[in-house]
């Protein structure tokens, strides 16, 4: 028995230990959503990454002379009603989404997990939090963060934390729930009855048992973040306007739509392929890290 | 021998006085441990045994106070380690006793050790928590208790996952982890009730020798009285969250006196019993909140009375460190093991000589 059972496994092992790289080739191979989501995504970040040096013009630069100028070869994408290049405003604008959607989910997802395991693990604490949390999640998030915006000045840091503040109660909840199965798992009990004392048990044994959902919960609240930056800049309380933000632009862009509708259009597409790309990772993580739920979809 | 151990100048190592641990649930007060008292010396093993739900469990998990509370509640009693009473200690002092002083095994290998921690990790960490030793100095105490529970290439294994382990070898790990810090008591929950047999008897045998060469006190709770045979010096029966009797371990199989521990050891099977059918305890334990003013085994019993019903049978002392909790004992005692017991119809192995 145990010579049958021992010699696969030896085999298996001289198999895959040389070849890792064939491994991440078939395992990407086999989730391809991951795939196309990834590349889309990382055009979108290189671009917005290069914003400094690819720009052909200063994205502030008002050019009265050149307004409404349609997709030439010295402005890619046009310009706008105040004569900006639309390319450096585009690439420009690419730099906030993705800050503030990278920022939101850390964010979010830190505040989530600390106050979710001090649901899930402190008994008194378990009530208030929760119930605050239910009573953050019955106020639309758009709603909540516009108000939030409305009672503070804006800026990057404003727009982050309105952003953050309706997106916490999700990840609290998720994390709660892992937190009341895996407290329950023997290795918790035994940490205990060995005793370790609290915060160790949280970091060592609960958080890395639970940190797949929280990367999948984490990308989708990315993708919502930046949809809901591009909103609020829309309606007028978001990014403050020196800063450019594909939510401005569109907004910019709306009164002249029969005009110049190019200037609503590629922020609009940028947009869409940011928070599509992000959603596609976020879909294929969820199916490649778990793949019990990927059978019942 | 414990009658000699119970002059007030020697004071045991565990001391269990009176323990009662209870729930409140919606349903009312669960009194999952009733009253209970037993003592533990250091190099001793005691074995306590008992169908599910008489409360075995409850019992360990309050030495070391990891029932959360509510709903569980310490309705009186104490509970005294070395004569320091732990029921009174905060939780910062009772996690300087838990793993260091007093630990725990846990019945299901496969479970008990985080997966995403190599074994050697888990042990290192426990032993730089309470013993403050470096990194370095804590993964070679892992390396040696590793190689301490007899597991081939202790060095090699260290660094491996428990999923590359068997369950035997899981077990062994917990032992490890356990046994790291050099506990003076340790309490194992049906520690091979989820390993096959051969299995089993090398764990017994590991915690044995284990035992003789650290001299640490055992506290083996289980179902299996095979196990109890086989590595106990004294066992506690309980049921339904009291202890109906207590003995040394030759003693209790030489003469059991309540119709409890009979029954339990009528229903063991015997290499020398041939096929028949095994007698069995007619009934389940009782729910805790459905208890009588009598007996608790009363409406399982086969020698209930009266009185049995009336009044709880008060534990008696009947010899060297024996004591019973039945009115009915020298009845009890009488039927010689040639008898059959007068459990079921089927005929049975009574001898149980295990």
């Amino acid at each position: 028995m145990t010579t049958v059972s021992l010699a696969p496994a030896a085999a298996g092992a001289a198999v895959c230990t040389p070849t890792i790289r064939s491994r991440m080739r078939r395992w990407l191979r086999k989730h391809p959503t991951l795939i196309v989501g990834a590349a889309l995504l990382s055009t979108v970040a290189a671009l917005s990454v290069a914003a400094p040096w690819i720009a052909s013009h200063d994205p502030q630069a008002l050019d009265p002379l050149a307004r409404f100028r349609p997709p030439s070869a010295e402005h890619l994408f046009g310009t706008d009603a105040m004569g900006r290049d639309l390319f450096s405003r585009t690439v420009w604008g690419g730099r906030a989404s993705l800050s503030v959607g990278l920022l939101v989910a850390v964010l979010a997802t830190s505040a989530g997990v600390a106050l979710g395991l001090l649901a899930g693990f402190v008994r008194w604490a378990e009530g208030p939090v929760m119930r605050l949390m239910d009573g953050l999640m019955a106020i639309p998030d758009i709603l909540l963060a516009i108000a939030l915006m409305a009672v503070t000045r804006a800026g990057l840091t404003t727009v982050v934390v309105a952003i953050t503040v309706p997106q916490v109660p999700r990840v609290v909840r998720l994390v709660r729930s892992l937190a009341l199965s895996l407290r329950e798992r023997q290795y918790v009990e035994a940490a205990h009855a060995l005793g370790t004392p609290l915060p160790v048990i949280l970091i060592r044994h609960v958080l890395p048992n639970m940190i797949t959902p929280l990367i999948v919960q984490a990308t989708f609240i990315a993708a919502t973040a930046i949809l809901i930056e591009a909103l609020l800049s829309f309606l007028g309380v978001g990014l403050p306007p020196q800063i450019p933000s594909w939510g401005t632009m569109m907004a910019d862009a709306r009164n002249f739509i029969a005009i110049a509708f190019h200037a609503a259009l590629f922020p609009g597409l940028f947009l869409a392929a940011t928070v599509l790309s992000v959603n596609l990772i976020g879909d294929g993580l969820r199916d490649a890290l778990d793949p019990r739920l990927a059978r019942q979809l | 021998m414990t009658a000699s151990r119970d002059l007030r100048d020697d004071p045991p190592l565990l001391e269990i006085d009176e323990l009662r641990t209870h729930f409140d649930t919606l349903a009312g007060t669960v009194r999952s441990v009733d009253g209970v008292s037993y003592r533990l010396n250091a190099g001793e093993t005691l074995g306590i045994v008992g169908e599910s739900g008489c409360g075995k469990s409850v019992t360990a998990l309050s030495i070391l106070r990891l029932l959360p509370s509510p709903p569980a509640r310490f309705a009186g009693g104490a509970i005294r380690f070395r004569g320091i009473d732990l029921l009174s200690l905060s939780e910062r002092e009772m996690r300087d006793i838990r793993g260091n002083r007093i630990s725990m095994i846990f019945q299901e290998p496969m479970t008990s050790l985080n997966p995403v921690l190599t074994v050697g990790r888990q042990i290192a960490e426990t032993v730089m928590l309470h013993q403050g030793l470096g990194r370095r100095a804590a993964w070679a105490r892992a390396v040696e208790m590793l190689r301490l529970v007899q597991i081939a290439e202790p060095d090699r294994r260290a660094a491996e996952y428990p999923h590359q382990m068997s369950g035997g070898m899981r077990q062994r790990v917990m032992i490890a982890l356990a046994l790291a810090c050099h506990p003076d008591v340790l309490i194992a929950d049906e520690p091979t009730t989820a390993l096959d047999v051969t299995i089993q008897a090398q764990i017994l045998d590991l915690l044995r020798d284990l035992q003789a060469r650290l001299g640490m006190g055992i506290i083996m709770i289980t179902h299996d009285l095979g196990v109890v045979a086989e590595c106990c010096d004294r066992v506690v029966v309980m049921y339904a969250g009291r202890k109906v009797e207590e003995a040394p371990v030759e003693d209790l199989f030489d003469r059991p006196l309540h119709p409890y521990t009979r029954a339990l050891m009528a229903s063991m099977p015997s290499m020398a019993g041939g096929g028949s059918r095994l007698p069995e305890i007619p009934g389940m334990v009782p729910a805790p909140q459905d208890l009588g003013a009598g007996c608790a085994f009363a409406p399982r019993c086969a020698f209930t009375t009266e009185r049995c019903r009336r009044e709880p049978p008060p534990l008696t002392a009947v010899g060297a460190g024996h004591a019973v909790a039945c009115f009915e004992a020298e009845r009890v005692g009488c039927i010689t093991a040639a008898f059959p017991l007068p459990f079921q119809t089927s005929p049975s192995q009574a001898g149980a000589s295990a």
